[in-house]
């Protein structure tokens, strides 16, 4: 196996132990990188990349392994656009906190940024200015999104590991549709601080990995109470990797009635089924429990999560960076840039969201998704008090076609159906790969847990994946 | 609810975003459509129900006022499409 190839944690042994040197692993990648990212577009902005000359030989837990970035994630030095026309030439003058932890850990930030939706907007990275990723296992599928670039990435080799970010399914959706793992923690588990803002009462930092024990290791490193970010909780960090116990003997799963019903993909259903039959051969205990509000959790998002948006986004008015398009006058001058530097969804978006504040209707939406946000984290309350975890679908269907939702936004938004609650209540929940369709697409395994219990979820997906073969199985790219 | 074009100008000029003739018809229809399912939540019947303004149980977070070094103006400024000095440039705005 080439060095890109291997896990993080089968690269650490190797480092620690100095049969393989760190700038050996920068190496595979980026020949790997050279050889298929015309292909996948997994990267942004490769012509203008210079290679990492001297890799810093840096001690501590993490060994010099590179670490790609989802573009939304400031890197000092390092241009950070969130695949916005509106961002270009944006380079930072600091650093995001997890970037931080990362460097203090031993990491190097891999020089290349991974492609997004613009803004973190949309389910497929076809949102991108620099054009969509495609899926490594169907080039004609899209890699879900928003972090399409980071997933496709790490599924195709091009990347050891990576960051993303989740709003309402950013991680978990693309990591079900590339057939790698990925976990979005409890709200105020992980730092916001420099990560461009999408929905602030949503957005998190995870991993994305090609295993459990990845994303164990990797959480852990950008995990912690953060003084710039007032959201972050102040709760000590538990060692996750003794969480990987390999037991999940009766453990009690739910599983959620109202996520089997119409508009799931039948055969997306048959490998869920078969994995929730794996769990209880490996002697979970497993029971059918109702989340009732469920089906209010995407119009709920699309209010929140916009109106949140169209007051983040405010800040791009082409005067502190980025695009400015020419004009005498100061409106002018915000309202070209802004019509001229954001894509279509973005727009459509902050208008939607300005909308939802805008007077006369704030009670009849914003508000009142609020009071429903309530009852669907009241719903989840209740059955973590009986239950240990959740297991669900990530997404109801298999990896899409490029282009077939890209013009109903609508279509787009329902992708999101079974992660959306998930962010809207703050728990945390990791996607797995649990099967395959019969045109060899990836399905993933979502579980979920209470809030900063995401030891239940390393120690049910690690079970699971330490009793299965799919995390194994590559691409034929 | 339905929204029309005059709502939509209107709140693209409040966002501050023109909108060309063609974008807005698109917009009209998707939004439309948008609108139409999130209206779903007008049925469920919340009266008592406090709206969840936060996800945490944390509130009045502060922090000791100790002074640090925060970047430059120089720093600050590289970023900046167009500026004069320590300042940031933007058109004339008192005539």
């Amino acid at each position: 196996m080439e060095l890109n190839q291997l896990t993080a944690h089968e690269l650490l042994v190797r480092l620690k132990s100095g049969s393989v040197a760190s700038e050996a692993v920068q190496e595979a990648l980026y020949a790997r990188i050279e050889k298929v990212d015309s292909k996948i577009n997994a990267y942004v902005r490769r012509a203008d990349f210079r290679k990492n000359d001297a890799v810093n030989k840096k001690q501590g837990l993490l060994f010099s392994l590179p670490v790609t970035v989802k573009d939304n994630i400031c890197t000092e030095g390092l241009n950070t656009e969130c695949c916005s026309k509106i961002l270009a030439g944006f380079c930072p003058p600091y650093e995001a906190t997890v970037i931080s932890k990362l460097k203090k850990a031993g990491a190097e930030i891999f020089p290349l940024k991974a492609n997004m939706d613009e803004f973190a907007f949309g389910s497929s990275t076809e949102n991108s200015c620099f054009g969509p990723t495609h899926n490594p296992w169907n080039l004609g599928c899209v890699p879900g999104g928003s972090s399409g670039g980071s997933a496709a990435a790490v599924a195709a080799d091009e990347a050891i590991w990576a960051l993303g970010s989740d709003t309402g399914g950013s991680i978990r959706q693309p990591a079900s549709f590339c057939g790698v793992v990925g976990l979005k923690p409890t709200y105020g588990r992980v730092s916001r601080f420099g990560l461009i803002a999408f929905a602030s009462s949503l957005d998190q930092i995870g991993p994305i990995t090609k295993d459990v024990e990845d994303a164990a290791i990797l959480t852990q490193a950008i995990s912690g109470y953060d003084p710039n970010d007032s959201t972050s909780v102040d709760q000590d960090v538990p060692d996750y990797l003794k969480s990987l116990t390999k037991d999940i003997k009766g453990l009690r799963v739910g599983i959620p009635k109202e996520y089997f019903v119409e508009g799931m993909d039948s055969e997306v259903k048959s490998v869920i089924e078969q994995a929730v039959n794996k769990l209880k051969t490996l002697g979970a205990s497993v029971k059918e429990v109702s989340l009732p509000h469920t089906e209010y959790a995407v119009p709920v998002y699309y209010i929140i999560a916009t109106a949140e948006a169209s007051s983040n986004l405010a800040r791009f008015d082409g005067v502190q960076y980025g695009y400015r398009a020419k004009s005498d006058n100061l409106i002018e001058m915000y309202k070209r840039t802004r019509a001229e530097g954001f894509g279509d969804e973005a727009k459509r978006r902050i208008i939607l969201g300005t909308f939802a504040l805008s007077h006369g209707y704030y009670d009849a939406y914003y508000l009142r998704a609020l009071k429903v946000r309530t009852l669907i984290k009241q719903d989840f309350d209740r059955v973590f008090a009986e239950f240990d975890c959740i297991a669900a679908p990530t997404s109801p269907t298999p990896a899409f076609k490029l282009g077939e939702r890209a013009s109903e936004p609508l279509k787009m938004y329902l992708s999101d159906i079974y992660t959306i609650s998930v962010n809207l209540a703050g728990i945390p929940a990791i996607s797995i790969p649990c099967g395959f369709t019969k045109d060899k697409l990836p399905v993933g395994l979502q579980i979920m847990a209470g809030s900063f219990n995401e030891e239940m979820l390393f120690r049910v997906a690690h079970t699971f994946e330490q009793n299965t073969e799919w995390h194994k199985i590559k691409s034929s790219l | 609810m339905a929204i029309d074009n005059e709502t939509i100008r209107h709140v693209a000029h409040l966002a501050r975003i023109d909108l060309q003739a063609k974008e807005l018809e698109r917009l009209h229809v998707q939004l439309h459509e948008i609108l139409g399912f999130i209206d779903k939540i007008s049925n469920l019947n919340i009266e008592d129900v406090l709206p969840a303004s936060h996800i945490l149980p944390i509130s009045n977070v502060l922090r000791e006022d100790i002074p640090h070094t925060s970047l430059t103006p120089e720093r600050a400024l590289e970023n900046a499409p167009s500026k004069k000095g320590n300042f940031f440039s933007v058109p004339k705005i008192i005539e």
